[in-house]
């Protein structure tokens, strides 16, 4: 398969990747416009299977653009075109044999403002799996949704009203009803855009919470405008620069010896 | 403490007076909106009482009461008009003259007969007994009772006679001619005669009209709607067809007419008067009505919820099945049922295509001959008749009702489906 050696005869990939730790994602050169406008100009990132790669960097750089490109919910948006590679397990996300809805069921996603469907909560998660046909019968689905209630650490909190309608919750409720909604149609990948921008404090730290718990099962990718929050959830972050990957490597190194100037002047608070 | 500083620019009197005079100019804006709220429900009441005070005797109808002997050679014969006759002399003994008789004979609505001959069909053991029978009285008649023609007017001016108002005056003193309510207005079909007229018939044709129109301008309209605003490309072609259709939505609705006289009717060759051609000028017309309206309800729809479930993998046609359409259905049904009440109140292009004939019948196909509501009222407004134009107004009230029915339902359905977020 032509993209998988294309992968691994990177000589910068093999070098900076532990090789224990496969990639779960993998971005090459990959250069986003808006009609005229680029906004990524050849972002190369390996995403490693389980662990949280954090994108931060000032606002407008991309990482949004970056994180819609690996479900392709860019595809929804008038005039944006796409270059390069994106893979998924060694697969070509744009190739010909991968279908964009197929796609987003195995790569999640949670959205900045907490968007449930003004349904039950209950609805909500089972919505997913009742489409995609997961579930066979009433007690299966029961069992999903509990279990991804669960899971998202919102079981004990809702268990006595699942028939109340889910944009009756708290924000960052709502926010983890949206994660639970994620991760109960099983994806692989979760992509979080600022999950936690409109949430308290202590909301935050509840999602921060379940984003490690998450890692075990899943790959987490997420944006974040809070540095701290990066430090705090993430393996491996990268830094996005006008458009550009600035460097990208484990947080820890990020943090405590960044190589570039520009990472060094972001994250000690000299601008962004 | 010591006030060394002057006065702000906030707490002089120049600051002062600039306030009152903003205050001043809210006031006036106040004043102005209510202003116009009153003129405008003022037209309304002058409206309102205008028609119901011209329309509201219309419900109610003089009747005749007689004893009439159904001898059994003259049912045979089908001479209902001579045993009415002559139950009605009976009331009458001493006017024994040709002149006399006339003008009893003038006094019975000319459909008595076929009351008669239906009651006699209805039953038919009453053939050779008398029965009492209560028949429709003329419509002068009625409107005299009802006091539209002046009695005090000289008797050439008058449109009945002194003899004529002294056998009314005779019966109603004997009761035997009373106002009853209508029922014939809520029954029949169009008739010359005004006490043998109904809106029946329109009602029925209005209804056969507007379920053609519904069943083909909701479905296409709403389909419509959702490829443009969630599927379609943007692009100049759907540039250019939403102008269209934003343009085709303040077309004149005789244009619509037009068109389909030289479409269903030339071309097609679809029968004339038909409420099958009449829904299909009245779907194309409300056509951009309803694709504007779910268009604006559909956009309503936060795009958040698309993300939502494009997020899980929903399909684009799952996206808008299960979440935006369902979200986008109140303002949708708001705008159909506008729609809808739009073209129940539509003359105009149903003069195009025949629908303004008179018809007795009932229809009771899509395409039997029919005329609608507006186009009867237009209609009898045309009448010469005094009973006319009382029943114009019924029929106009009638129609106002049919307006804030659906008119309502549109509020309540709103108001039932209508989703916080």
């Amino acid at each position: 398969m032509s993209v998988q050696t294309q992968i691994h005869t990177k000589p910068q990939a093999a070098a900076r990747t532990a090789p224990a730790v496969p990639n779960k994602m993998v971005a090459r050169d990959v250069k986003v416009f808006y009609g005229a406008k680029q906004a990524l100009k050849g972002i190369n990132v390996e995403i490693q299977e389980n662990k949280v790669l954090a994108l931060i960097g000032p606002s407008g750089c991309g990482k949004s653009t970056f994180l819609r490109c690996l479900n392709r919910m860019n595809d929804t948006i008038e005039n944006c075109r796409v270059e390069g590679l994106i893979a998924l397990d060694g697969e070509d996300i744009y190739g010909k044999g991968i279908d964009a809805v197929q796609l987003r069921a195995r790569v999640g996603m949670v959205f900045q403002k907490p968007n449930p469907f003004p349904k039950s909560i209950y609805d909500n998660i089972a919505y997913g799996p009742r489409i995609h046909g997961m579930a066979t019968g009433r007690e299966e689905l029961d069992e999903v949704v509990e279990k991804s209630l669960q899971r998202a650490g919102l079981w004990n909190e809702v268990k006595d009203r699942l028939r109340e309608p889910g944009t009756g919750l708290s924000g960052g409720q709502q926010q983890r009803l949206c994660i639970a909604r994620a991760i109960a149609v099983s994806p692989e990948v979760i992509l979080m855009d600022e999950p936690c921008s409109a949430l308290d404090p202590i909301a935050t730290a509840h999602i921060e919470e379940l984003i490690d718990e998450l890692r075990e099962n899943f790959t987490i990718v997420i944006v974040t405008h809070n540095m701290q929050q990066a430090a705090r959830v993430s393996q491996k972050t990268a830094f996005f620069h006008l458009g550009d990957m600035v460097e990208c490597d484990d947080t820890e190194e990020i943090f405590t010896n960044p190589r570039d100037e520009r990472t060094q002047g972001y994250i000690t608070g000299r601008y962004g | 403490m010591t006030v060394t500083a002057s006065k702000s620019h906030y707490q002089s009197e120049e600051f002062a007076r600039r306030l009152r005079g903003r205050y001043a100019a809210e006031r006036n804006f106040k004043i102005a909106g209510i202003a116009a709220l009153a003129l405008a429900s003022m037209m309304l009441v002058v409206l309102l009482t205008s028609i119901v005070s011209k329309g509201y005797t219309a419900f109610q109808q003089a009747q005749v009461r007689l004893e009439v002997t159904l001898d059994k050679a003259m049912v045979e014969e089908r001479n209902y008009t001579a045993i009415l006759r002559q139950a009605l002399y009976a009331q009458f003994p001493q006017i024994t003259d040709r002149t006399g008789k006339r003008t009893l004979n003038e006094l019975l609505s000319s459909g008595a007969p076929y009351e008669l001959e239906a009651l006699v069909k209805q039953n038919p053991a009453i053939v050779g007994t008398t029965q009492t029978v209560w028949v429709r009285a003329d419509d002068e008649v009625d409107q005299f009772v009802k006091g539209n023609f002046p009695r005090t007017a000289p008797e050439s001016e008058r449109r009945l006679n002194d003899a004529k108002i002294a056998a009314i005056d005779a019966m109603t003193a004997k009761g035997t001619l009373v106002q009853a309510f209508n029922t014939t207005l809520f029954s029949a079909g169009d008739s010359r005669e005004a006490e043998q007229a109904g809106i029946w018939g329109a009602i029925v044709g209005s209804m056969l009209t507007l379920m053609v129109t519904m069943l083909l301008s909701v479905p296409i309209g709403v389909a419509a709607a959702v490829y443009l605003e969630e599927f379609a490309p943007k692009n100049k072609w759907t540039d250019l067809i939403e102008v269209n259709i934003n343009n085709l939505a303040a077309v004149p609705s005789i244009i619509f007419g037009l068109l389909g006289l030289a479409v269903f009717l030339g071309f097609f060759g679809l029968p004339r008067s038909a409420p099958l051609v009449g829904g299909l000028v009245m779907a194309l017309m409300t056509l951009p009505v309803i694709i504007i309206s779910a268009r604006v309800a559909l956009k309503s729809v936060p795009p958040s919820i698309r993300e939502a479930a494009l997020g899980i993998g929903a399909s684009p046609l799952q996206t808008v099945t299960h979440h935006v359409l369902p979200l986008a259905m109140p303002g949708i049904l708001t705008g159909t049922i506008i729609g809808m009440a739009r073209a129940l109140g539509e003359t105009a292009p149903l003069l195009m295509i025949g629908m303004v004939a008179f018809i007795v019948d009932i229809p009771h196909g899509l395409t039997d001959s029919a005329t609608v509501l507006p186009v009867q009222i237009y209609m009898w407004a045309d009448s010469p008749e005094r009973a006319f134009t009382e029943r114009t107004s019924a029929a106009i009230m009638i129609l106002l009702g049919f307006l804030i029915l659906m008119n309502g339902l549109a509020v309540f359905l709103r108001k039932k489906f209508e989703r916080r977020w």
